[in-house]
């Protein structure tokens, strides 16, 4: 079983299309992976999907770089 | 042309819904079509196996929620998430607007236009994931021209197509198109239900000299949900025999 940060890539780099080097802990989705407004709502549906877990509206506001998605699951994984 | 598709169509145990089912099937598609009681859902499905096609007949109040997330989780389960909806269940309460009851307003909006937000978002999970999709939306030539007597009908028609353009914007870059057809008058139980004298009235105002027949509107629920119209989407198409040119 990989590890929280390692899925929580991977998810990033599928969904947006990026290398994996760019996947930086501090990037953000918008800023840095060039991510649109749609992209992170299908960013934040795969990780409610990978993670059985359902991430509120506001909470996924908060989302915003890959650190604080690593973070939000390893604080409300089941 | 469509194998390998996964179809669902609203409001399809009669009328046009029936023979966009029957089309889409016999182009290959699975079809799921939708009826409100247990009885429709049955003589859809009885349809569709009598004419050898994969799909089957399930029950959906389009007006609410919970039937809709129940739908889409029997559906996925038995047949896959669709990769085309056609939303076309659509009811008329008329009534004069100085006459028209709250009920009347807000049952044909809810059935006719809120149904597709409830759809639409619901179906969009699996077509974004997939990168392509098909959303058809059967709205009315009283969208565009109005009618008296369907202030109603006319607003949740109109708002169809105000929806479609938007949504169309918003999943265009995930090869999802968002259209609308607009049939005019088409021979189903729902024209029937109009009296003779308003009939004879509306075919003087038809170059074609006819209603249409519900497999006008399947042809081009095919057309567009095929490959062939992939450059198409927020658009309308009116299918009307010239009763209303756009």
């Amino acid at each position: 079983m990989s590890s929280v940060e390692e899925r929580v890539r991977k998810i990033v780099i599928e969904q947006l299309s990026v290398k994996e080097e760019e996947v930086t802990p501090e990037a953000s989705f918008v800023d840095d992976l060039g991510a649109d407004s749609l992209d992170t709502v299908e960013l934040v549906m795969a990780l409610e999907e990978a993670f059985e877990t359902e991430i509120p509206d506001e909470d996924a506001e908060k989302i915003t770089t890959v650190q604080q998605a690593i973070n939000y699951i390893n604080a409300h994984k089941a | 042309m469509l194998s390998g598709e996964i179809a669902l169509v609203t409001g399809a145990s009669r009328g046009i819904g029936r023979a966009i089912l029957l089309a889409l099937a016999a182009q290959g598609a699975t079809v799921v079509g939708t009826a409100t009681t247990e009885a429709g859902a049955a003589g859809i499905t009885q349809a569709l196996r009598d004419a050898g096609y994969v799909g089957g007949g399930l029950v959906l109040n389009v007006s609410d929620q919970t039937s809709v997330d129940a739908l889409l989780a029997q559906m996925t389960a038995q047949f896959g998430a669709p990769t085309i909806l056609v939303n076309n269940a659509g009811i008329t309460r008329d009534n004069l607007l100085m006459r028209m009851k709250n009920d009347e307003w807000d049952a044909v909006i809810d059935t006719n236009l809120t149904s597709l937000y409830r759809l639409s978002k619901a179906c969009l999970r699996g077509m974004t994931k997939a990168r392509k999709g098909r959303i058809i939306n059967i709205t009315s030539v009283i969208g565009a021209t109005g009618n008296a007597g369907q202030t109603n009908y006319a607003a949740a028609k109109a708002g169809m197509i105000g929806f479609s353009k938007a949504l169309a914007r918003e999943v265009g870059s995930r090869a999802i198109t968002v259209n609308c057809i607009a049939p005019g008058f088409i021979d189903t139980d729902m024209t029937r239900a109009l009296p003779e004298a308003q009939r004879e009235g509306l075919l003087s105002s038809i170059p074609l000299g006819r209603l249409g027949q519900p497999e006008e509107i399947a042809g081009v629920v095919v057309f567009l949900a095929s490959a062939a119209a992939a450059y198409i989407t927020g658009e309308t198409v009116h299918v009307n025999g010239g009763m209303h040119m756009g």
